[in-house]
């Protein structure tokens, strides 16, 4: 059931995120729930998959990731994001739904997930300094892996796969009738634009690009 | 009784033996356990932990006037095993937290024992040494070196006893070879060789030689977009030299001939479960994902560990488990929550009885369970200082999932979910069984009637 959103400041966002973020990296691991009896209020798709899109980028900033939590995290994301894709017009039944195993849920939070995820990339440290030259098997026998070049364009990596009809369609423009309170007959599903194309107005696409040179170089270590 | 077999509820009564460790309040990194492992003898017990440490203890002998007590173990040797790392080319830090050890079968008076960490395994030698030469010619007594021309005669050295010492030295060290993080190691039936496996490769190694092994399994994808399995253990088969097995995240086993050819990329049988569509979710792949996987004592038999289940499967069958026991089906409906404070991810360990009859894995809460493939009964225990009298009976215990909650069940969210068991051993031919709980070390035994 969709209600009306209203739509957060920036700063509160950061604000949530830095809180989120604090609560995940806590060692003390609290017990699900405190509820005898009653699980936890399940997770709406959304937000798992924003869940799952920090996961990623905290993974990645990792000195080194840890390859089977990161393989483990993508595929997940990739099995929200497909059945987010499917059914743009069924309500959304909280998670985990066995009996409805595509829950439908709007585009807004992965609009504002990965565009978050983008802005966030501005604070990483470090990553593209280190991520230039990968020698695998033998250390000192195998030239750097020459997707990481800047130069070149850098493939899409997990992102695109997340997102079947690439990226471009989802920053040309950030419709902020998402927030009303109607379900989206005309949802923005990218048609007719390629994969190859990464425009976006008042878009800085050197960022996206960075992101996916680190997935890319980061799965090349 | 003959040991190792029993009827597990009706013959067995686990009781406390011992416990290592600090009782500090405060967990120090360091001290936290990240493997356990009986020698093939039962004799000794060698823990690793994040620090990079290694600690042997020994059984010491049965005392002919305390027949009721079994031999406890002590601690033999003590010695850091890895340091912290840098790798200056990719500027990363490599964790010196040992990740496995394995013992290699005893074949004169030393012990040997391999150790690996994320990226290098060692060959560690553990001797002892009780006596020491004296009357050297060339030395005097200080170990100054004499000068040659004030010797008039010459005299044999003689050995005499001195202080038990335990030294352990590095024979080897197998580096280089893992780009990605090493999970597994297992030493060959052949005595000659292991293999390490990391996420995506597995290699093939000669003890003797350290500059170079063989790659017998590479999963990893031209293109690493296309990444989305990696494989989480790997263990020889433990009569055929030939044979061994690899388990992966999407919960398949992959049993490999290297009589086939050099690569062992297509496997000879290909285990997987079909997946239960009324169990389906956004998290069944997490949850399939096989986290240790072992060999039966008599090589017919393969069990797996995934996040809820333990399976053991029959060589012979492919396309299902023989046997499946759930470890914490409660946990189902938490998976969200898992999830998000990452339990999800949690590598729990299973090991086998001497006798196969009853297999062991961990859980939360310092709880562990055990299940007699016999009888099929189950028992679910507690390693904690709460019962950690000498000899004390350990009382099964109970996770209530719903309803009204008797007086010595614990509710599913009173679990202490910081408290987990990930790596267990037991005595290759005894009920005695090792449970590391985070920095504490716990030996249980059965009661000797």
């Amino acid at each position: 059931m969709l209600c009306k959103g209203v739509k957060r400041k920036r700063e509160e966002e950061e604000e949530e995120e830095l809180t989120s973020q604090d609560w995940w990296l806590e060692e003390a691991t609290p017990s699900p729930s405190s509820e005898e009896g009653a699980g936890p209020a399940p997770l709406p798709p959304s937000s798992l998959f924003n869940l799952s899109i920090f996961k990623l980028h905290h993974g990645l900033r990792r000195g080194e990731p840890d390859l089977r939590h990161l393989v483990l995290v993508v595929n997940t994301l990739r099995r929200i994001q497909s059945s987010m894709a499917l059914e743009p017009s069924a309500p959304e039944p909280p998670c985990p739904a066995p009996a409805d195993p595509f829950p439908v849920v709007p585009d807004t939070p992965l609009c504002t997930s990965v565009s978050a995820l983008l802005d966030d990339l501005s604070h990483i440290e470090g990553l593209s300094d280190t991520q230039t030259a990968f020698p695998e098997d033998a250390p000192l026998s195998r030239p750097p892996d020459p997707g990481l070049d800047p130069g070149r364009p850098a493939p899409l990596g997990s992102l695109e796969l997340l997102l079947e009809d690439g990226l471009e369609g989802l920053f040309d423009d950030i419709d902020t009738s998402m927030y009303d309170c109607e379900l989206w007959p005309n949802l923005k599903t990218d048609s007719g634009e390629t994969e190859d194309k990464i425009q976006g107005p008042g878009l800085d696409v050197s960022e996206l690009d960075y992101l996916m040179d680190v997935i890319v170089g980061t799965q090349t270590l | 009784m003959i040991p190792g077999i029993g009827n597990l509820t009706q013959d067995t009564l686990w009781c406390f033996s011992q416990v290592k460790g600090t009782i500090d309040i405060g967990v120090t990194e360091a001290d936290i356990i990240s493997t356990v492992e009986f020698n093939h003898t039962g004799e000794l017990l060698a823990t690793g932990d994040k620090g990079g440490r290694v600690v042997i203890f020994q059984r010491e002998q049965e005392s002919k006037n305390q027949l009721h007590r079994r031999g406890e173990y002590n601690v033999y040797s003590t010695f850091q095993s890895h340091e912290p790392e840098f790798d200056y080319l990719k500027s990363l830090e490599i964790e010196e937290k040992i990740n496995k050890i394995r013992w290699l079968p005893q074949q004169n008076a030393a012990y040997f024992l391999l150790s690996t960490n994320d990226k290098t395994v060692k060959l560690w030698k553990v001797s002892e040494r009780d006596k020491r030469p004296e009357g050297y010619n060339l030395k005097d007594e200080d170990g100054r070196l004499r000068d040659p021309a004030t010797i008039t005669t010459l005299r044999v050295p003689v050995l005499r006893p001195m202080d038990l010492m335990v030294e352990a030295t590095p024979r080897r060290v197998f580096a280089n070879a893992h780009t990605y993080h090493i999970n597994s190691i297992s030493v060959n039936s052949d005595y000659e060789t292991y293999m390490s496996a990391d996420d995506l490769r597995i290699n093939l190694w000669n003890f003797e030689i350290t500059n170079q092994s063989f790659n017998i399994v590479d999963i990893k994808p031209a293109n690493m977009e296309e990444l989305t399995e990696v494989i989480t253990a790997a263990e020889f088969h433990p009569l055929h030299c030939n044979t061994f097995v690899y388990s992966s995240s999407k919960g398949t086993i992959r049993l490999c001939d290297m009589r086939a050819s050099a690569l062992c990329d297509r496997h000879t049988k290909f285990f997987e479960e079909p997946e239960d569509p009324s169990n389906r979710s956004f998290f069944s792949e997490i949850i399939s994902s096989i986290s240790d996987v072992k060999f039966s004592h008599s090589g017919r038999y393969i069990m797996t560990r995934d996040y809820l289940t333990v399976k053991v499967w029959d060589l012979n069958m492919e396309n299902r488990p023989i046997e499946t026991y759930q470890v914490h089906d409660y946990l189902r409906s938490k998976l969200c929550s898992l999830y998000e404070n990452d339990c999800i991810f949690d590598k729990f360990e299973c090991v086998w009885n001497g006798s196969d009859s009853v297999i062991m894995t961990g859980s939360y809460n310092n709880f562990f369970r055990m299940f007699d493939r016999n009888t099929k009964r189950d028992v679910t225990l507690e390693a904690s200082r709460e019962n950690s009298k000498p000899r004390a009976i350990l009382k099964p215990r109970k996770v209530c999932v719903g309803g009204k909650r008797r007086k010595d069940e614990i509710s599913v969210d009173s679990l202490d979910f910081s408290k987990k068991i990930l790596h267990t051993a037991w005595h290759p031919s005894e009920n005695i069984i090792a449970v590391a709980a985070t920095n504490n070390l716990y030996i249980f035994q059965d009661k000797v009637n």
